[in-house]
Order: C-alpha cells, then structure tokens, then sequence
C-alpha cells in the first residue's frame, strides 16, 4: 500500500473501530453521515462554491428502514479496503458486483440493484472523508480532450495535437499519481456540452487556430473531467469558457462546473472552477444572430420548472441571469447549438464563438 | 295451550289477529316485517302477508294449519277442519264446475299426519341427506331434554346402521328418566303431543312433532315401525315397543308391546330405533357436523357415535360434570301474548274473577297492574271469568300495552355461560385464540332470552381454510374463505337457512374489518374463524317448524351484535398483539442476517473476535427490537432501497433542477 492508499485505509478502519465501540457500550450501533442535500449545502459567496454543510445524518442498525443499509455501508468499506491493500482500481459497477452475494439461506441479496449500491459509495466518501479515487473506484471514461499541450498518463506521454478525430479519453482519475500535465501552449480551455458539438470543433481544428484545450464532458460532465478542467485552470493558469445550449439543462452544467452540484458539493473544492465563463448560447441570441423561429424547440413543462428553481438560487442571483433566465421562461422557446448550423455548418466555429469571446472581453462576461 | 275453541280463521277478518300462538305467530310476521316494534301492532288488522318471498308466506300460511290442528281434539276435529279447509282449498267461484252440494261431498278432515306426509319439507325432511339429520336431531335433542329435565348427566349413544346406500337404521339411546309404559305410544305416535308445548321453560324441544315426525317419515319411507326401548328405573322392567301411525287418524298403533325383564347395564333410558330412506354424507350439514356442535355447545354431555360404513366410532368426553342449572318455568307475560291465547288462559283459568286471574295466570301482574289493565279496558276487576264477552276480552287485549308492566324474570333461561362456551370451543377445535361472551337476559315480546358468542381463530382453522379454496402460499384474513358459522337455539346446532337466521343477519350487519377481519358488504367476514352464536329463551321464535332460523326480531339483532362486539374486540387486541409479535420477530430475523454479514465486513476493515462481536450484536438487537412497536417497516423485506430515504434524496435533488448529478457513466 502506498501513502495514500494507507490514509484511506486508516478512515476505513475507524468505520469499523467506531462500531465496536458502539458495542461495547450497549449502544445502538450508528454511522454519522454528512446530509447531501440541498438543506445541507450553501452557497459560499466569498469563494464562489457550493459547500456541504455538516449536518449529518445517523444511520443506526437496529432500524429496520437502516439495517439494510448500514451493513451494505460496511460491506462496500471492506470491498474497498481490499481494492487498496491489492493495488487495483475498478469501476463502481464492478464493485456493485464484488459485493452482491445473498445473504444466508433467503433469496435476498446484499444488493438487487446497482441502484442500491451507487448512493452507498458516495455515503461511505461522506462519511470517511475519502474521495472516490482514495477508494480506488472510477467510473467508465466519458469525456475527450484535445489540444496545444502533452501529458504524460500512467507513465506514457501523451501529444493531445495528435489525438485524430476522437480525441483522448478522460479518465475518471486524473489525480497526479497518473495524470501529469506537461509542456502546454494552451491560452484557454473550452468546455463543449456535447461530443457531436466537439467535433466540428476539432475537425475545424478550433483548438489549433485559437490555442486551446478543447474538452467535452457527454453533458454532465463526469467527475474526471470536472476535476481535469480544475487542474488545467489552476495548474496551466488559463481561463475556462464553457458552450452550451440554450436550456435549463445546459445553464446548470454550466453552474456545476463553475460552482459544484448539490450531490458532489463535498467534491467543490477540488472539481469547482469558479472562474468559468459561459459562451453558450443565450436566449438573446435568436435575435442577435438572426436565426429563423424554427430552429427553436419549445420549452417543456419539465425545463419551465428548472429555470424557476434556478432562479431561486443563490449562485444564479445575478441579474444578467435572472435577466436571461426570465426572458427564457418569457419567450417559452429553447435553442441547441447545433441551430447555428443553420447558417453555415461551420457558423459556430468560425463565427459565433470567436465573437463571442471578443464581446466578452469587451462588454464582459456572463459569469 | 292448545285452544279448544278458538278458530283463528274466522277471527283473522276481524279488527285483530288471534291466530293463537302467540309467539309464534308474531314471529313469522316478525320476519314479514322486522322494523316494526311487536307491541305496536298488536291491535292492528292483520298486514296482508305479501311483503316477503312466497316461500316464507306459504311456510307461514301452512304454519297455521299445523298449528291449528292441535287445538282440536279428537272429538272436535270436525270444528276446526271447516276453516282449515277454506284455506287450504278455497271454493271456486265459477258456478259451473262445483256445486256447495258436490263439494260438501268431498269436505273432510284433514289429520295433521296426513298433511304432514304432504309437506314433509315443513319439518326437515326435504332430502334424504337432511331427513338422517333431522331424524338422529329429533331423537338426540329429546334425549338430552329429558336427562337434564331429570337432573342426570346426559350420555347419549348415536349409532347409524348403513342398510343400503338409501336406507339406514339410526340408534338413539340416553341414561334419561325414560317413559312410563301408557305414555309411549303417543309420544312416538302422535304427532303434535308433548311436553313441552305448553310451558315457557327453556328446553330443546317446544312442539310436540320432532320424534312422532321422524318415526312417521321412517314408517311412510320403509314401511318400518319405530321401535322404542324404555325403562323408568332400576327396580323396573323395561318396555319394547314397536309403533306404527295411523296417518289418518294421527294415532298410535302398537304392533309389538312387550315387557323385558331386564335391561342389561342400563337402570333407567329409552333407546329408539327408527328405519328411514336416507344419505349419509360427511362434510357440512351432515350428522357428523351435528354432533360435533352438540359437543361445543353441550359441554356437560358424553357423546358416543358410530358412524355407518365402518368407520370410526367417535367419543366426545364432557368437560363438565356441572348439569346446567335447571331452568325455571315462567308464566306468560301479558306483553307476549295474542289474542287468541289470552282468550284460552283467561277461559282455562281456575281463578273465579277476571283479576285474579289475571294475576294467577300472568307473570308480573300485581293487583295493581291487574287494577290497571281492567280500568283502562273499562271492564270491572270482579267480572266472573265465565261472564267475560269476546269484546271485552278484545278490550283488555288492548289495554295491556297502556299499562306499565314490569319485565318478565329473566333468570329462568339458562344459557351456556362464557367459560364453558370458551372450553366448549377450545374441545373440538385447535385454535390459537378463543374468547367468548354471555350477555344478561333480557326479553323480547315478552319472552326472556340471553345471547352468547365465542369465536375461535387460527390454529388448524388456517389449514382448513387452505384446503377449502386451494390457494397457497402465506395468505391475509382477506385470502381466506367466510368464517364458519355455528348458530344455536337452546344448544341445539342450526344447520340451514343460515341467510334467513337473525343470527346471520346480526353477524353480516357487524363490522368485523375493525376488529381485523376482511369482510365484504352484507356477507359474513372471512378469515381463519369459528363464530358461535347461541340464543337460549324459554321459547324461541323460529321462523318454522323445522326449527332452523330465528325469526329476526329487533331485540335479539341487537343482544346478538351486543355479543359479537364484545368477542369482536378481544379478537382485535390478540390479531394486534400476535402482528405485533411478528413484526418484532421478522425484524429480529432480519437484523441477524444482516449481523452475519456485517461481522465479516468488520472483521476485514480491522481484526475482531468474530464470534464475540456476533453475540454482542445478536444481544443488542434483541434489545433494541422491543423499541420499535410502532415503527412499520416501510420495506421490512429491503429487497429495494429504503424508499424514506431515497424519495429524500430525490425531491432534493429534483428541488435543484439536477434531475440526477448523473456524473457517473
Ligand atoms: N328420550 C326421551 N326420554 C324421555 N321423554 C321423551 C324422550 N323423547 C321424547 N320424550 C317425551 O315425548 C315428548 C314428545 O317428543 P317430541 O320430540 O315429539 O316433541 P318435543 O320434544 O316436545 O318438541 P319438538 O317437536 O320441538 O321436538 C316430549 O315432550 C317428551 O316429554
Ligand atoms: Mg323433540
């Protein structure tokens, strides 16, 4: 076991140290685990992240709506004790199937579903204070980068110039005992929503024109690529512009990436990047760029409900969102990049962006 | 009882009813139109019987003539026989098929076993099946009748000799006082002579048909006379005696009558042997059900029964060596009388003056009652009996409601008792749960009564309902078939008609789903029961002759859901004690399987005495089940994730628009 990995094992150890405890007490044996909710997370104004309050929440095994639960929590820590003492990291769907087996002679199992399993991991990061890499769990690679810059991954170096048409794989563990980045000419990072989008940016060779890191995350973005765009930002001190659609979907993949999610907010610190600028498309764009009525798409019950909660939020309080966010809802009309195309195929690219970032150096950013 | 005089037909066009019978009529109108309260109606003119099915006028209408016919003697047969026949076959009106003359001709009357043989149906003998039951019925009630009425523990021997398939020789034997030689032809001869018929004392038997019914259908069915052992005491010698009936003229006739010098093991019983046309079945309404009834609602009886075709003779001990207390004859009370039979008693009566015999003859009637009922029929107290007018007969049957009389005494009926209700019970079945419950007397239309229920639930009830509909598996009340219902009259198991009793409706008219039960609309609750219900009364209004439904009286609907309640509510503190016993040890259950794995999982993180730490935990959960009554386990199973919790988690996470922070692949 490495230092790290020892650190992990040692939080994992307490788990079980605090049990035992319990029982010798007589008490009723209970894990302490930080609420991830929305009750449980703030806004921190001063460093522009969201962050999981401590307020927690006991699991108790003499429960019979937490039994279930708290031995499932041990089950996953004894699993990932053994995936650090072996040296090995696995997906958290291997892992679901580690740690299924059926309990005695029932036709129970210790878990049904991978459903079951996935929200244990992220109680047991909570509670152990671990992140999922400390566990040795990652997750399927969602996500491609290319770029003006060279990295060196598990010891092969890598030329991100030279990655063809798709482009490299994110991991999900990019932490620096595997990812290092090395030689860079990069000036800015762009965060495109989606791989279609992505690639006519890198078959226009955007990233070579502009000197970029040209990245996408498949949507939401995956803990890897969040915590690459983290490194870039801070490591290569550059700026991040994030392109997304004109949706509720896309402006809130654009406030995780910024400022974290409710659900990872524990994860802020070290995935967040505060400094994210938006080049999506917004809801005045319509008009600005001249694009007929039906390259819009109608709003949905389902986004009209998302705009109006995330104009509740703090972190979307300022009032060119509000601004954006209320004209949204007012004109009951969506927009996805690829309307652009309706211009000229490679409109976004060539026009679109490259104005966009002008203006936003001028007139400033939409942050 | 048996009126000599009174001939309710020519009365039934007049201002009241005097059909006689005073209970027993009402009773059928009872059922004709139960919301009524009885007394009201009392000087009303007779309700057109049209309300009810045909089948209840029709029993009711032929009730009648059955009824009527004791009240004539032999000598004055011809008397009642004229209106009995206007009913039974109204002259036609069309001039030119009948004459009065042609038909005078053909005007005769008709005797009561004769009709019977017509409308065998009236007293149980519809189908073969039902007349074995009707005949071991008849012969077992009169046997423990008369031991009781004795004062001796009653033993009864039932035996049933399989002749063919479709006739069978049923046995009945008791230890009771037997009957003196003169007396036996016309007991077993004479249909409508006994007894019973005209006292108000609580006993099995009321009408004086039940064993001469039998023998007569035995004799009409195989030709065969019924033969009849008897003997009184000890030092006596027995009698044989083999009966035939003339149906004609409703009489006995000897063909064998002889003396036995000895009757070897036996001081003093009477053992009847009748030969009938006959199935005998097993299962539901059979005699072997009979007796299993007899036995919960006898428990101070010993029961011995041989069953045909080989099988097993069974015994069913008393658990009681207690003979009820012996039930006290009371007079008519005046609210529960008609008419017609407060014409005959005041005719009958002894005393010399109308109040006087208005307190002899009555119960609760005190010189000033008496003073009362005279006064408020404006006739004078000191009228001689002799000298009373119909009208003012009619007077003083008015009056009777406006007087207030005290309630008659309600200690002469005798019920089982809610301990050997229960004990019965807990004899013939193996349940997990009893309880029972006697109510207080009390009395409708001037008749005393008390209700008892008791219940049985679970135990082999669960198995026997799994095998009635076939469904397996772990099963809610809702999954099993209706209860059983067990009604009784005086001890003795109703069988039939169970939907037209009182005791079912008072049953189906319960709500039995607070209690735990499922039950759907207007039906009986279904679940792993036994219900038992019994009305004992110095007479109980049955709906007819064959003795097989109580008429629905407002009073015992009430006595009986009184009852039901009661044994309802202690069945709902045992279904809820038992669930929450369970719960306590599936979560007991739930929690060791999980110790196991939670033992090893320990045991990886960091090194522990494995074994220790499982008897730790083992005795914890123990300790912390017990706290969690009343916590329901929303998935006691877990097969899914806790749906508390994740329902949490996602209203959160739909409150801030992450329809799921979907960053894992
Ligand atoms: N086993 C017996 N021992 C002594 N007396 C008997 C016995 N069986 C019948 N009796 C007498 O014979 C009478 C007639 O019996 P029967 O069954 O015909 O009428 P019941 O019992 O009075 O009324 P029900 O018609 O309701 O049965 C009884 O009233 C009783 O006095
Ligand atoms: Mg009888």
């Amino acid at each position: 076991m490495d230092e790290r990995a020892r650190k992990t094992d040692v939080k994992l150890q307490g788990l079980a140290r605090h049990l035992v405890a319990d029982v010798n007490q007589k008490r009723n044996p209970s894990i302490a685990i930080p609420l991830r909710s929305l009750a449980n997370v703030s806004f921190n104004e001063r460093r522009k992240i969201l962050e999981l309050g401590d307020q927690k929440q006991a699991r108790i095994l003499f429960n019979v709506g937490m039994a279930r639960k708290f031995m499932q929590t041990f089950l996953l820590g004894s699993a990932c004790k053994e995936l650090l003492e072996q040296g090995k990291t696995t997906s958290i769907r291997d892992l679901y199937y580690i740690a299924k087996h059926t309990l005695g002679d029932t036709r129970q199992n210790t878990f049904e579903e991978q459903d079951e399993s996935d929200p244990i991991i992220e109680d047991l990061e909570v509670t152990i204070d671990a992140l999922r890499e400390e566990l040795n769990l990652f997750a399927s690679n969602k996500g491609a980068m290319v770029g003006p810059l060279t990295i060196v991954d598990s010891g092969d170096t890598i030329d991100l110039r030279r990655m063809g048409s798709g482009g490299w794989s994110v991991p999900s563990i990019v932490e620096e005992n595997i990812v290092e980045l090395k030689k860079s000419e990069a000036q800015f990072v762009l965060l495109v929503e989606k791989d279609a989008v992505w690639r006519r940016f890198n078959e226009d060779k955007f990233w070579q024109k502009h000197r970029c890191v040209l990245i996408h995350g498949g949507g939401q973005p995956p803990r890897g690529v969040r915590r690459m765009l983290r490194r870039l930002t801070t490591e290569l001190k550059i700026p991040l512009y994030v392109l997304v659609d004109n949706d509720p979907w896309g402006f809130y993949i654009y406030s995780v990436v910024k400022q974290g999610s409710i659900n990872l907010a524990y994860e802020s610190v070290r995935m967040a990047v505060p400094q994210a600028r938006f080049v999506g498309l917004s809801s005045f764009d319509q008009e600005k760029y001249d694009l007929p009525d039906n390259v819009t798409m109608k709003l949905k019950d389902e986004d009209e409900r998302r705009a109006k909660q995330m104009l509740a939020y703090p972190w979307f309080q300022r009032k060119e969102w509000q601004r954006e966010l209320q004209y949204m809802l007012k004109r009951g009309k969506k927009l996805e990049l690829e309307a652009l195309s309706n211009k000229r195929i490679s409109f976004i690219t060539e026009e679109y962006l490259p104005r966009k970032l002008k203006e936003g150096e001028g007139k400033g950013w939409l942050v | 009882m048996i009126s000599k005089t009174i001939s309710s037909k020519k009365d039934s066009g007049s201002k009241s009813r005097s059909k006689g019978n005073g209970g027993r009529q009402l009773s059928l109108l009872e059922q004709v139109a139960p919301a009524r309260p009885a007394p009201a109606r009392r000087a009303e003119p007779a309700p057109a019987p049209t309300r009810r099915d045909d089948t209840a006028r029709q029993s009711g209408a032929v009730r009648h003539r059955l009824h009527e016919e004791p009240r004539t003697p032999e000598a004055e047969a011809p008397a009642a026989a004229a209106p009995l026949l206007a009913t039974a076959a109204p002259p036609p009106r069309s001039k030119r098929r009948a004459t009065a003359e042609s038909m005078a001709a053909q005007q005769r009357e008709i005797s009561v076993a004769e009709f019977f043989t017509k409308n065998r149906h009236l007293l149980g003998f519809d189908n073969p099946a039902k007349a074995l039951l009707t005949t071991v019925k008849e012969a077992v009630d009169n046997a423990l009748d008369a031991a009781e009425e004795a004062g001796i523990l009653p033993s009864v021997l039932v035996e049933i000799h399989e002749i063919n398939e479709e006739r069978y020789l049923v046995v009945v034997q008791d230890n009771g006082p037997g009957i003196v030689y003169k007396q036996v032809p016309k007991v077993f001869g004479k249909l409508l002579y006994g007894s019973k018929f005209h006292r108000l004392r609580q006993s099995r038997g009321q009408q004086g048909i039940g064993i001469s019914a039998a023998g007569m259908y035995g004799q009409l069915t195989t030709g065969k006379p019924v033969a009849i052992l008897s003997r009184t005491a000890a030092g006596r010698t027995a009698h044989y005696f083999e009966i035939t009936i003339d149906t004609r003229k409703n009489q006995a006739i000897p063909v064998k009558d002889e003396i036995r010098e000895d009757w070897p093991g036996v001081d003093h019983g009477t053992r009847v042997e009748i030969e009938l046309s006959g199935t005998y079945k097993g299962g539901r309404r059979s005699v072997d059900e009979y007796l299993e009834e007899v036995a919960i609602a006898n428990p101070h009886v010993r029961l011995v029964y041989q069953p045909p075709r080989g099988k097993e003779q069974r015994v069913f001990e008393r658990v009681t060596d207690e003979l009820p207390r012996e039930p006290q004859q009371i007079k008519p009370h005046p609210r529960g009388v008609e008419l017609g039979m407060l014409m005959k008693i005041l005719k009958e009566s002894k005393a010399r003056t109308l109040s006087a015999a208005l307190k002899e003859d009555f119960s609760r009637v005190t010189s000033k009652v008496a003073g009362e009922i005279c006064a408020a029929a404006m006739v004078a107290p000191n009228t001689r009996i002799r000298d009373l007018s119909g009208a003012e007969i009619e007077r003083l049957y008015s009056a009777i409601p406006k007087v207030k009389i005290l309630a008659p005494p309600t200690a002469c009926v005798v019920p089982i008792g809610e301990e050997l209700v229960r004990r019965g019970l807990e004899k013939e079945i193996r349940a997990d749960f009893y309880t029972s419950c006697t109510r207080p007397p009390t009395v409708y239309r001037g008749n005393p009564f008390a209700i008892e229920a008791g219940l049985a639930y679970g135990g082999e009830l669960l198995g026997k309902a799994e095998d009635d509909d076939e469904t397996f598996g772990p099963r809610e009340s809702g999954q099993f078939g209706p209860i059983q219902l067990l009604r009784f009259a005086n001890r003795v198991p109703l069988q039939y008609q169970q939907s037209a009793c009182a005791i079912f409706k008072a049953v189906a008219e319960t709500n039995f789903r607070q209690y735990g039960l499922s039950q759907p609309r207007g039906g009986l609750p279904q679940g792993p029961m036994v219900l038992f219900v019994h009305i004992a009364s110095v007479w109980v209004p049955f709906t007819s002759e064959s003795k097989e439904a109580v008429a629905h009286y407002p009073e015992i609907i009430k006595e009986i859901k009184l009852a039901l309640r009661e044994c309802g509510r202690k069945l709902s503190v045992f279904l809820h004690h038992r669930e929450r016993a369970r719960n306590q040890e599936k979560r007991r259950s739930i929690f060791e399987l999980y110790i196991g794995e939670l033992v090893e999982s320990v045991h990886k993180l960091t090194p522990v005495d494995r074994r220790k730490l499982q008897q730790q935990l083992l005795g914890l959960a123990s300790k912390f089940t017990g706290q969690q009554e009343e916590e329901e386990a929303l998935e006691v199973g877990g097969v899914k994730p806790d749906r508390k919790a994740k329902g949490k988690t996602d209203r959160n996470g739909d409150a801030n628009g992450n329809g799921g922070d979907g960053e894992e692949g």
